[in-house]
């Protein structure tokens, strides 16, 4: 009988949502249970009135990609009342989600660098150019993907899986690119959109965007352009480090000030 | 814990026993975040980290009471300010909760 380690590692190595549910405290300790968004992949906890509401909530940490402690009654209570004069027990919600995503669009040497330290990060990352001759696994083999496209076929088939964990980075600085892979990131809800460029680049692409109707100043405040972090760094490596810099504070609502010249918790 | 699934694979295929200890909780200052996970084997073979390598050594040796029977699975603290705790803290004054269980499932 395939055990439910096989069946949790099987589904990780997919990169497909699951969730392990394990008994830290209270009777059956160490008990584990994997849920995924299709049902119970295996395992129990000993009780199957609490394996049907650790189910249930752990279903909403894996929406959330949430890990945490959850208490419960040894029948799956959950409610203050219910748990006043019962055992607690304890039960350890790990969210296995699927790797945040990053595209890259325009073929060239930061791309490479950023490719690379975005996969350090853990990211599924995925170049998009519309020139065969750049857009190869070959210049890329860091890249999950590389596709060979204009940005919004690319948007259009697959726009609606972008989320609040991913990033787009528009490294094309090139107006025939970048307008139209602003307008359609825009359209998603990812998290950060990335724009390279100097100062007068980005002067001029926003008359671009201006020209076609983007001048929403919400919209425009999405943009992180020129993108990445002022470290005044000038390699595809270094300015791969001010991206991703970027985006970890942007997801943090951090100004990205030197700690030694702030205070306040660090985490 | 899926940095860690290659090795733990080999493990297996070899029929060694494993133990996995996993960040199951923070409080304050801590380097690394619920979730981060070490496996270590019967052999005393160690892969991953559950902080910046301050308690690393007393979960090997806690690992290994459990898979040869001495100890129960159980959550295990590290800190400064917990009076039961391990005599090994945490540089950073942060407190981490981990669960070290058999792999067993």
């Amino acid at each position: 009988m395939t055990s439910t380690y096989e069946l949790f590692s099987a589904r990780v190595r997919e990169n497909l949502p699951v969730a392990l549910c394990t008994v830290i405290e209270g009777p059956h300790t160490g008990a584990t249970l994997a849920i995924t968004p299709e049902g119970v992949l295996g395992g129990s906890l000993g009780d199957p009135q609490l394996d049907r509401i650790v189910a249930r909530d752990a279903l909403g940490e894996l929406e959330a990609a949430r890990t945490a402690v959850r208490h419960y009654g040894p029948q799956g209570q959950s409610t203050p009342e219910d748990l006043e004069n019962t055992a607690t027990v304890r039960v350890f919600v790990e969210s296995f989600s699927p790797p945040p995503r990053m595209w890259i669009f325009g073929a060239v040497d930061f791309t490479a660098a950023l490719a690379r330290v975005a996969k350090v990060l853990g990211y599924h990352v995925t170049v998009i150019d519309a020139r065969e001759i750049f857009a190869t696994k070959r210049r890329f083999p860091m890249a999950d993907e590389v596709v060979v496209s204009w940005p919004s076929p690319v948007f259009e088939q697959r726009g609606h899986l972008l989320g609040s964990r991913d990033a787009v980075c528009i490294l094309t600085h090139d107006p025939k690119f970048d307008v139209p892979a602003i307008q359609a990131a825009l359209r998603t809800s990812v998290a950060y959109i990335g724009v390279m460029g100097s100062r007068k680049t980005h002067a001029k692409r926003l008359e671009r965007l201006a020209e076609v109707g983007v001048a929403d100043p919400a919209e425009l405040a999405r943009l992180s352009s020129p993108i990445g972090l002022d470290l005044g760094g000038r390699t595809p490596e270094e300015t791969a480090i001010s991206i991703v810099g970027e985006i970890i504070a942007r997801r943090n609502n951090r100004a990205a000030a030197p700690l030694g010249t702030t205070d306040g918790a660090i985490h | 814990m899926r940095d860690l699934l290659d090795d733990i694979d080999r493990w297996r295929n070899q029929g060694k026993r494993i133990a996995i200890a996993r960040v199951v909780d923070t409080q304050g200052s801590g380097p690394r975040e619920t979730g981060a996970a070490m496996a270590v084997n019967e052999d005393g073979e160690v892969i991953g980290s559950v902080s910046g390598g301050c308690v690393e050594g007393a979960v090997v040796s806690e690992a290994l009471a459990i898979l040869a029977g001495e100890n129960e699975s159980r959550v295990v603290t590290f800190g400064y300010s917990d009076d039961e705790a391990f005599a090994v803290g945490l540089t950073c004054g942060g407190i981490i909760h981990l669960f070290i269980q058999p792999l067993e499932w």
